[in-house]
């Protein structure tokens, strides 16, 4: 065992301090606020009212602000534990490179395996979502007992909680003992579990989407002519998604951060990585680590998602002003 | 395909259609020859726009029969789409699809129903907004048009599919009143060329002067259909009388 090897021991002079507060579950970590929030986006939505001297003292305001968080955070009689604890240079960079001899692994590079993760379950869930929501949404009645199936999987999933699934999936497969399906790595089942449980938030994202756009739309598809799969596909669908690519990227920016619950069955993504820094080390500065990195993640996905809503309004609207 | 003008282009027999409990058409029954202009009045909810979409297949029938250029289009194994690629429609709200630029709007149907190639597709589609005085738009998106504007490329889209028969569900009624006669010229050009068209309509004086018959509906009946001169000035039906007074109180004739 990693933990109990005495290098790595609590007495160990580098990494174990005898004054080291117990540990602290994951999530309490406390990011510094992020600045560019403030400032980075764009001036005019953040800053109404407009103007030097609004800017001026939004400006100010936000500095005493982060002054006084600042304040707080220093003065706190734990305040130098915490700090030793969660935001320790040395050892955030230590568990960024990670160290395979001292037992632990780099979060910098297992965050690619939350990368691809998110990636893969991102295609599958806006592929299945879809299939589920168009069954929702169809009429036949041919089609009522994929409805009443569809139903079920959605009532299913979105109630049982995805660390249930998680488990389910991640130890139940392999338990089969069956040829391809039990043999898969961990990051697979994962994926699987997450495309299992979001497609049944994401096909209410895609239905809510669907019934936004307005029936004359679908009346005046049809009265050309147009097939029921041809008027959805450039009609429906393409009106119906630019209505829901806000609640779709808030999904998946969730779906980002809960690919480290793949962590629970052992795959070592950033979460998992730098909870094994923490148990060999005895800091928990690997988690601040782990929370950047999902940050870095995050946070360019919301502005791309601004950016897409103003490009395609200004592009519908262009010159509309003059 | 019929060619030309044997069959009725229009025969509707006896159609019967409900929402639910609420009867909209009862027993309407309307014959319309090739390159005939034939407008629909009444009031609201008199049925004309059901009536329209029952012919287009955009609502199944209760009872009753349709059968246009000579073909039976509500018996079963009709195929829909086959029929309404004949048979264009506008609408009230002009429907166009406003994630599409005005030249998309009008080649997405042929592209994709009839498979014109795009480029021929695109040159028809040039050909018939410039004819329609819109050229200069085929590149905006239909949000940044007039109402006539707007109305007019959803005549074009329709026209687009080369249909012999075009209806035309209540077109200027959207409308402010300036645009409306730019929309009404465009009907009438189509009129002037040979193109057969069921018309409902609050416009009564363009129904005088375009329609070679006028059917005023009630409760979801024709009550009385006679060529313009005959019905506005000398009606027979009580009914028509009393709708036309009406009409003639507001200022609309």
């Amino acid at each position: 065992m990693i933990g109990n090897d005495p290098a790595f021991g609590p007495d160990h002079p580098q990494y174990g301090r005898a004054d080291s507060p117990p540990p602290l579950s994951a999530g309490v970590s406390a990011g510094t606020p992020a600045a560019g929030f403030f400032f980075g986006g764009r001036g005019p939505r953040l800053l109404s009212g407009g103007g030097r001297r609004a800017t001026v003292v939004s400006t100010i305001s936000t500095l005493v602000v982060l002054a006084a968080i600042a304040a707080v955070f220093l003065a706190a009689p734990g305040s130098s534990e915490v700090r030793h604890t969660f935001f320790d240079p040395h050892d955030m960079w230590q568990s960024f490179v990670g160290n395979p001899k001292k037992g632990y692994y780099s979060v910098g590079a297992a965050i690619w395996l939350n990368i691809r993760m998110f990636l893969a379950a991102e295609v599958l869930i806006l592929i299945l979502a879809l299939v589920i929501a168009l069954v929702r949404q169809s009429t036949g009645p041919v089609l009522f007992p994929l409805r009443v199936l569809a139903m079920i999987y959605v009532d299913f999933f979105r109630g049982v909680p995805l660390l249930l699934v998680m488990y389910a999936v991640g130890f139940g497969l392999p338990a089969l003992r069956l040829s391809f399906i039990s043999s898969q790595s961990f990051a697979v089942y994962g994926v699987i579990t997450l495309t299992l449980s979001y497609s049944a938030y994401v096909s209410e994202v895609y239905r809510a989407g669907l019934n936004s756009v307005h029936r004359s739309q679908v009346a005046a598809a049809r009265s050309l002519g147009l097939t029921q799969g041809t008027a959805l596909r450039y009609v429906i669908l393409p009106q119906a998604i630019r209505n829901i690519v806000p609640p779709l990227l808030n999904d998946f920016i969730s779906l980002q951060k809960d690919t480290a619950l793949v962590g629970v069955l052992g795959a070592i993504e950033a979460n998992q990585a730098a909870q094994i820094y923490g148990s060999t080390v005895f800091n928990y500065s690997s988690l601040t680590v782990a929370a950047i990195l999902f940050l870095v993640l995050t946070i360019p996905l919301a502005r791309f998602t601004d950016r897409l809503i103003d490009r395609d309004r200004q592009r519908r609207l262009a010159g509309a002003v003059t | 395909m019929t060619v030309d003008s044997q069959p009725s282009a229009i025969v509707v027999e006896d159609l019967y259609k409900s929402f639910g409990p609420n009867p909209v058409l009862s027993g309407v029954s309307l014959e319309l020859a090739a390159h005939e202009v034939v407008c629909l009045i009444g009031a609201s909810g008199s049925g004309k726009s059901t009536l329209l979409r029952c012919i287009n297949l955009l609502e199944p029938i209760d009872s009753g029969g349709i059968s246009l250029l000579g073909q039976e289009v509500t018996g079963p194994g009709v195929d829909a789409n086959l029929v309404r690629r004949q048979v264009g429609i506008v609408f009230q709200s002009y429907n166009l699809f406003p994630h599409m630029t005005v030249l998309r709007n009008v080649t997405l149907a042929p592209m994709k129903a009839l498979r014109v190639p795009r480029a021929q597709a695109e040159e028809a589609a040039r050909e018939l907004l410039t004819r329609f005085g819109l050229a200069d738009k085929q590149g905006e998106y239909p949000d940044r048009l007039s109402g006539g504007q707007q109305q007019r490329v959803a005549i074009v889209r329709a026209l687009a599919m080369k249909p012999q028969i075009m209806l035309l569900d209540e077109v200027t009624s959207a409308l402010d009143p300036e645009l409306v006669a730019e929309v009404l010229d465009v009907v009438r050009e189509l009129a002037a060329g040979g193109m057969t068209m069921l018309i409902a309509t609050h416009e009564m004086g363009f129904a005088k002067d375009i329609a070679n018959r006028v059917c005023f509906l009630e409760d979801g009946m024709i009550i009385e259909s006679a060529p313009p001169a005959e019905l506005f000035t000398e009606p027979k039906d009580e009914r028509t009388r009393r709708f036309l007074r009406r009409i003639v109180e507001a200022g609309r004739l």
